[in-house]
């Protein structure tokens, strides 16, 4: 089921949550919303699952616009950070839940519902604890129930609300790879939210970056890597450093010193972002930026130096192979491989480059 | 070293213990106390109640001013339980899962019943309803007796027994949130479906401890009831108040007989109420306790 969002807008009293997003998920699709809190990701699904109505704006699923039907009419599955299993019933009775609400005319028999939340039991690998109840079970294995409940009322769509936040990290990345394998499975079109970039870089077709109630970014996890669509997604995204500089005539200056980086955007005042793994330390020469280094770090298989740049000595931090043993000491010279430049005040322009002066 | 040295000498205590003698004394303290307070003065009441023999207890209880006044106890309590159980879900399902102008207030004055003195309940009942009251000329003229009637002694102990089972409800749907209700209203349950199959039962024994204070304080409740009821025997006189008017004629024995009846109720909600405790204490954790 293709999901189509067009200018949603969510205002909580005073202050808007989400500002004219507009969105098109594919049929099939499993895709993550990320963003810090309050960038409006959960305000997001929760509009698609009816749970709240938007301001202004309409949902489509496929041909039908569903911005006027009830969270019950929408037939969404929606899984909760926290669960929201129903304490006072066992495993299978809050799998089977769905089905057992529905009007007596669609309504399966006792036994079919019995039958088919077994079913959705073994789907989600806890077969043999349909009779425990919630509180016997361990977190992850409560989010399975969750998934297991909502994928019995066969959704239209399924949504997550950000479904391993409450769970550790061991757990939670077993049920990351476990959540794309269902996903492949069942081919439901799939949203989940998720604070965490590793989990929707490397679980979601696509990833939607938002902050502040807006899109900043919809693309694959080497899109959004790779070409970051503005400084707030390049600093989400991985880490990064950031430097103070000028551009003249192509050209990027730190201070008075021109670097070989050759840039397409127009003159004036601009930040280089760099990334800690990006960097090359190299042999002093004129074009390379200059830094002191005031820390060094050994970090598992990698070794990480931190730097203070230039006249304002902003700080910058480079990741080298923890094997390159030679002593980093006193002043250094740095090469980007990677690096994009964003203008201060250009309003969007970006420009970036591989192996600058090459 | 030092560890064998201090175990050897055996005169080490965690520091938040105190002495023997000083925990002996505080437990003979709490005990004397307890005794003087509380069982000396229940043990009277019984003994009292059967100084005429088993015979004389039940002829007591069995005249029929005190079967009439045990006739209307149950009667108020039938009728107020459940009326504060449905104001009291009303208001905690409102002041739990939704947001609105005045809640605070609401919350607030759910405890007026609690700080306010019986008495004035009864009063302000009278001033409202009785004979020279705002509506009494139209009560009056439609024939409606409320004061020194049976309506006003349930009017009177509804208000007095108001803030049982909402005080009880309130904080613990408001822990639980509405979580719950969205999971099954995404699984496509209906209203009355999400409250039946998974708000009740979220809170049922929460609920069920908040009827049963309800219902203790329904049954024995003095002040307010007195005031509205005008001590009519056989017609609005409930036991408290039936225990009073015995007394005051000197019939002790028939007085603490039907007081041991008050006092056997009140036996009895405790075991209740410390079984609900004890084996449901996890499903009540959020309420606040009496």
């Amino acid at each position: 089921m293709q999901i189509r969002i067009q200018n949603l807008r969510k205002d909580f009293a005073a202050t808007a949550a989400l500002r004219d997003v507009s969105l098109e998920v594919r049929s099939g699709e499993l895709i993550a919303l990320l963003g810090p809190s309050g960038s409006g990701k959960t305000t997001l699904l929760r509009l698609i699952a009816g749970l709240e109505r938007p301001t202004h704006g309409r949902i489509f699923f496929g041909e039908e616009d569903a911005s006027s039907l009830s969270v019950q009419e929408r037939n969404v599955g929606f899984v909760f950070q926290h669960y929201a299993l129903f304490r006072h019933m066992s495993v299978l009775d809050n799998i089977g839940f769905g089905l057992r609400v529905r009007p007596r005319a669609r309504r399966p028999s006792r036994n079919a519902i019995r039958a088919r939340a077994l079913e959705l039991l073994d789907l989600v690998q806890l077969s043999g604890l349909e009779e425990r109840f919630p509180s016997q079970l361990s977190g992850g294995q409560r989010q399975r129930v969750a998934l297991a409940r909502a994928l019995a009322i066969e959704p239209r769509v399924l949504l997550l609300d950000e479904p391993f936040g409450a769970l550790d990290a061991k757990v939670r990345k077993d049920l990351r790879r476990w959540l794309r394998d269902i996903h492949d499975r069942t081919g439901h079109t799939t949203v989940f939210v998720t604070h965490d970039q590793d989990e929707a870089l490397e679980l979601a077709d696509r990833v939607v970056v938002m902050s502040n109630g807006r899109i900043d970014q919809v693309g694959t996890a080497d899109e959004i890597y790779e070409q970051p669509a503005s400084p707030a997604v390049f600093s989400f995204i991985g880490e990064s450093s950031v430097l103070p500089v000028q551009v003249k005539r192509g050209w990027i200056y730190l201070d008075d010193r021109a670097l070989d980086l050759r840039v397409d955007c127009p003159d004036g005042p601009a930040e280089l972002y760099l990334r800690p793994h990006d960097i090359d330390v190299v042999e002093s020469h004129a074009g390379a930026i200059p830094g002191i280094v005031s820390a060094v770090r050994r970090q598992g298989g990698i070794r990480r130096l931190e730097l203070e740049t230039g006249a304002r000595r902003t700080r910058v931090e480079v990741a080298i192979p923890a094997d390159q043993t030679r002593s980093f000491a006193g002043r250094v010279s740095l090469r980007p491989r990677r690096w994009r430049v964003y203008p201060l005040n250009g309003g969007g322009l970006q420009s970036g480059g591989d192996q600058a002066g090459a | 070293m030092s560890d064998v040295a201090l175990a050897a000498g055996g005169a080490v205590r965690p520091v938040t213990t105190e002495t023997r003698a000083v925990r002996r004394a505080l437990v003979a303290a709490a005990v004397v106390f307890l005794a003087l307070f509380l069982v000396l003065p229940l043990a009277a009441v019984f003994a009292e109640a059967f100084r005429a023999g088993l015979a004389g207890y039940l002829a007591a209880i069995r005249e029929p001013d005190a079967l009439a006044a045990i006739r209307l106890t149950l009667l108020v309590a039938a009728i107020a339980c459940p009326a504060n159980l449905v104001f009291g879900l009303a208001a905690a399902w409102a002041v739990a899962k939704f947001e609105f102008r005045g809640k605070s207030l609401l919350v607030t004055l759910i405890d007026l019943p609690f700080s306010i003195s019986p008495v004035i309940s009864g009063l302000v009942y009278v001033l409202l309803f009785g004979a020279q009251g705002l509506l009494g000329p139209w009560l009056k003229a439609h024939g409606i007796e409320i004061i020194f009637a049976v309506p006003g002694i349930v009017l009177a102990t509804i208000f007095v027994t108001l803030p049982f089972v909402a005080r009880e409800l309130i904080p613990l749907m408001q822990e639980q949130g509405s979580g719950d209700e969205e999971a099954a209203l995404s699984l496509g349950a209906g209203g009355w479906k999400v409250f039946f199959l998974v708000t009740l039962p979220n809170v049922k024994w929460a609920l069920l401890y908040g009827v049963l204070l309800c219902n203790a304080r329904a049954m024995g409740e003095f002040g307010a009831v007195s005031v509205v009821s005008g001590h009519i025997r056989s017609l609005t006189n409930t036991m408290p108040l039936q225990v009073e008017i015995l007394y005051n004629e000197y019939n002790f024995a028939a007085a603490f007989a039907v007081a041991s009846l008050l006092a056997g109720l009140a036996l009895v909600t405790l075991v209740l109420k410390s079984v609900l405790e004890w084996r449901y204490g996890h499903a009540l954790s959020a309420a606040g306790r009496h």
